[in-house]
């Protein structure tokens, strides 16, 4: 335990009740689609069957014919200039390579049309009545075939920008050296090399992406979304549909999940042009195959790790070299990329010799974006992998090997400051690690020392365990911005507006709990409204890690200039100092015991002496991205006749600095790992030769239910991070990284085969079962 | 002529209009009944539960008509006198609730379960779940809460 006491909070550190429960489970109704607007219309969509192909014709005269079709917009009627879907700060790190419709279709599920009509049944069969002529282009259907010499051009369109080289279909590079590797390999006692392949996987939100739009009394469009970036997407529909940002409001109501896939502006330019077109309210709603094949996914990627270490275990150099598959267009084609390497490399910063070569490239397949964990989920399969390997080959225990080389308190890398998000990072110091209670206490639950090697066998059953270890940031320093507005009312509740975005996360609660903390109040007379653009301060959004971090540390400045005009009114009604006043239990109080409730302050402020609204908004911006951490441990059982892969039980131990609400992150850890286990074990996007996506629904697509998932066991160790709200630090995003190698680690100790394709479904694991006894 | 049925709907009648083909569903979110999800369309995610005639299915499975003259329960009537239904209660204080969009369906499931079996033990409580997705809880804190209203309704049955 660490050697300090730690600061006493009253609301914060409490599993308070989230602001929204009630309503979410009382089935109000709170998400986009129900609301029930009168006279809206329903959109829907064609979408491409080939992957590479030009629109010659497009003809939408039989289907403007049906009773019921409003408009049908295509790319010859609709703005053609380029964008990106990526809802990132401006300007945005990916390419301009979109267009709301093209003339060109770069893989099986791009848009070609979308109808609006009075129902959602007529826009669909007016969908199937569009006839188009398409002239087949070649298509890339691989990394590999994306790099060959003389691949077809994805992007040759000249009006395209922030393409690195798009002649060879390469949309970023992302190039780092620091010391010299190859010295650094020479004089190394062992070196060990694992190259990792991964999947395309969906993030299947329970709620698919869903926009109401309609025109308010003025005339400005209204947006409501599911979305995790009510302000970029602003933003963007601004720019692409050309609407003054002033013509434009983006409502986030609850949403039913997000996990990235909805910081994507997929639905809003379209419903947004509809109505404007049509001075009607419109709905557009993925269905689930839909959600599958034309919205976002994970990155396929491609990852080499070399590592060299001294006979003590200690790295001597660390090469990992990055090639991510991006599908037809560059959606956070850069920065996950970017993020395989920053995200992981500083973990080990004993290694005095690091290199990092990552490149992007497109492909006629389904697209990539923003998925929980950020290129730090593909890059741990492959680091976790080789630190396992280089374990096996030092005769080491894989958590000794952790131990000598992780990063500490007062240490820092270089990699902090050599990799950004589409410019230079930020040099930091790590000032929060609890890292080896978080491994003590894993491996103790998990059995570490019993269990490893010891090749239990229940009948076809082997058993194994497996560990690894993480972290991941707080925000993106230097860029994320998040502000935050505190007004206080007559009865001495406060209204907290906010532009964070809750996605279920249970933002709101944990934001209210730092506001109601710091004024001394219970979190009932926290009255949350956030995620509306004409209402609430700007946030950057709900991506990186960030609004613990960057929302809350907003929350925490705006609360305490309010606290400070408090004290300043309370001030003059006790005749005391400011400074000698104390506010808590909804009070403030003097030394000698007297006090005013803080409705006597509200009532004074607003209507009696000195009349002033006391608020205040507060904004901040990271200076640094302090990364919580955690250590992962599972224990496994693989059929060796089926090469079924069973998780007996799973410990996830996570620093996240103070959990501002445990209950919450442990919540956050819990679904992160069980997302992790289905993209370790079942979850793949099949894609045809024809770069069709074969499994677009629930039932081919398997993601865990609660009989595939062992009770996670969630821990949270005491920590402080002294920059964050309260010592807070992030935690939505860490645990989904740990599943896949932390399960293929403990394969490797019960059957002894290393996979390094994922996901790793029976057949992969009976393959490589055979490969052993073939070789053996 | 567009069918006409008769549904109790968390014990009302109602006499509803239904379009051809249409599924219940549908209906029951065109009746008002929010609390009853789309998330699939092919009863893979069991975010469309309601309780017909007193057992689960999937509404968006069953056609309306089928559904003629039957008694159907969501969420929207869960709460009595103005209390919450115990395993709502106990999904709020699990903080078994995240996004919620799963969580009408989850209780559906639960209550479908208890009805049944009031003393389940984990492994049927997570059987009993197998046909409701959450993609943000990784389970846990649903499973506890409904283990912890089979242990609250005991209680009361047994004083
Ligand atoms: S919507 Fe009915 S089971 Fe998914
Ligand atoms: S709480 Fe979000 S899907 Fe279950």
């Amino acid at each position: 335990m660490p050697d300090r006491t730690l600061p006493r909070f009253e609301v914060v550190g409490h599993s308070e009740t989230k602001v929204d429960a009630y309503a979410l489970v009382t089935g109000k109704p709170v998400f986009v689609e129900d609301s029930d607007i009168a006279g809206s219309l329903h959109i829907a969509f064609l979408t491409s069957p080939h992957p590479h192909a030009r629109i010659v014709e497009i003809d939408t005269s039989r289907a403007e014919a049906l009773p019921g079709v409003v408009l049908i917009l295509t790319h010859e009627n609709t703005p053609t200039r380029r964008y990106t879907t990526a809802g990132q700060g401006y300007p945005e790190p990916s390419p301009y390579d979109a267009r709301m419709f093209d003339s060109r279709v770069r893989f099986v599920g791009d848009r070609v049309a979308a109808v609006a009509a009075e129902t959602l049944e007529i826009a669909r069969a007016a969908v199937r009545l569009i006839d188009v002529r398409y002239e087949m282009l070649p298509a890339v259907l691989s990394i590999d075939a994306a790099l060959a010499v003389g691949a077809p051009v994805i992007h040759d369109e000249d009006d395209a920008t922030g393409i690195h080289d798009a002649a060879r279909n390469t949309v970023s590079v992302v190039k780092v050296d620091v010391g010299d590797i190859e010295a650094g390999f020479a004089g190394s006692a062992t070196v060990v090399e694992t190259v990792c392949e991964t999947q395309y996987a969906q993030h299947a939100p329970i709620e698919p992406h869903v926009v109401q739009g309609y025109l308010d009394n003025d005339g400005r469009l209204v947006l409501v979304s599911s979305t995790q970036v009510p302000f970029h997407a602003r933003r963007i529909v601004s720019m692409v549909l050309d609407l003054p940002l002033y013509r434009v409001r983006v409502i986030k109501p609850r949403i039913g999940g997000g996990f990235g896939v909805k910081q994507e502006i997929l639905l809003e330019d379209v419903v947004g042009l509809v109505t404007m077109r049509t001075g009607r309210p419109s709905l557009a709603v993925l269905s689930r195959p839909e959600e599958f094949y034309a919205s976002r996914t994970r990155h396929p990627m491609r990852v080499r790790v070399k590592l060299g270490a001294g006979d003590d275990g200690v790295l001597h150099s660390v090469d990992m070299e990055v090639i991510s598959n991006t599908g037809a267009y560059g959606s956070h084609a850069l920065t996950v990329m970017s993020n395989v390497g920053s995200k992981t490399l500083p973990l080990y910063n004993k290694a005095p010799n690091v290199r990092f070569d990552g490149k992007t490239v497109y492909t006629n397949m389904p697209v990539g974006g923003a998925y929980r964990g950020y290129g730090a989920t593909q890059g741990y399969f492959a680091l976790e992998t080789a630190m396992d390997e280089l374990a096996g080959e030092l005769g080491m225990d894989p958590v000794e090997l952790r131990r000598r080389n992780h990063i500490q308190v007062g240490e820092t890398s270089p990699i902090f400051e050599a990799i950004g998000e589409g410019k230079a990072g930020v040099e930091q110091t790590v000032k929060s690690c609890e890292l080896e209670q978080c491994i003590d206490i894993g491996a103790e639950r998990i059995g570490w020392d019993a269990k490893r090697g010891a090749r239990r066998r229940d009948g076809s059953w082997a058993h194994g365990v497996g560990m690894s270890i993480h972290m991941q940031g707080s925000g993106i320093a230097d860029v994320d911005m998040a502000a935050a507005t505190i007004k206080m009312n007559d009865d001495g509740s406060f209204n907290l507006l906010i532009g964070a975005t809750d996605l279920g996360t249970g933002s709101d609660t944990i934001l209210g709990q730092i506001a109601a903390e710091v004024l001394g109040v219970p979190l009932v007379k926290i009255v949350v409204y956030s995620s509306d653009t004409d209402m609430t301060p700007f946030d950057t959004g709900a991506y990186a890690s960030s609004t613990t971090y960057v929302s809350g540390n907003a929350v925490r400045l705006a609360a305490e200039q309010v606290r400070d005009q408090i004290l300043e009114v309370a001030s003059a009604m006790l005749d005391e100092e400011a400074a000698s006043l104390r506010i808590g239990s909804e009070r403030v109080t003097v030394a000698t015991g007297e006090s005013v409730t803080l409705e006597d302050v509200g009532l004074r402020a607003l209507y009696a002496t000195d009349q002033v609204q006391i608020g205040a908004t507060a904004s901040y911006v990271g200076a640094e991205s302090p990364p919580p951490f955690l250590a992962s441990f599972a224990e496994v059982a693989v059929d060796t006749e089926t090469g079924q892969v069973k998780i007996i039980e799973y410990v996830a131990v996570a620093d996240c600095g103070v959990p501002i609400n445990p209950a919450a992150a442990e919540g956050q850890v819990e679904g992160a790992v069980a997302n992790g286990i289905g993209y370790a074990l079942t979850e793949e996007m099949l894609i045809s030769d024809h770069g069709r996506v074969r499994n677009p629904t629930f039932f081919d697509y398997k993601i865990p239910a609660a009989p595939d998932l062992p009770r996670i066991q969630a821990i949270l160790v005491d920590s402080y991070e002294p920059t964050g709200p309260m010592g807070a630090k992030s935690i939505a995003e860490i645990g989904i990284n740990a599943p896949m190698p932390t399960i293929a680690n403990a394969i490797y100790d019960a059957v002894g085969v290393r996979l390094r394709t994922t996901p790793f479904t029976p057949e992969r694991v009976l393959d490589a079962l055979e490969g052993i006894q073939q070789n053996g | 002529m567009k069918p006409t049925i008769a549904l109790t709907i968390n014990g009302i009648q109602r006499s509803v209009e239904t379009e051809l083909g249409e599924t219940l569903l549908e209906v029951l979110r065109r009746e008002g009944m929010k609390s009853v999800k789309l998330g699939c369309d092919t009863g893979d995610c069991g975010a469309c539960a309601v309780l017909l005639d007193g057992s689960a299915v999937n509404s968006c499975m069953v056609l309306a008509v089928a559904a003629d003259g039957k008694d159907v329960d969501t969420v929207e009537g869960l709460e009595h006198d103005g209390h919450l239904h115990p395993m709502q209660q106990a999904m709020v204080d699990a903080g078994a609730v995240q996004c919620g969009f799963c969580t009408p369906g989850i209780l559906v499931s639960g209550i479908d379960l208890l009805s049944h079996n009031p003393d389940p033990t984990e492994d049927e409580v997570k059987e009993a779940l197998g046909g409701n997705l959450c993609r943000c809880t990784g389970y846990v804190k649903q499973v506890d809460a409904i283990l912890a209203t089979a242990r609250l309704q005991a209680g009361e049955t047994d004083a």
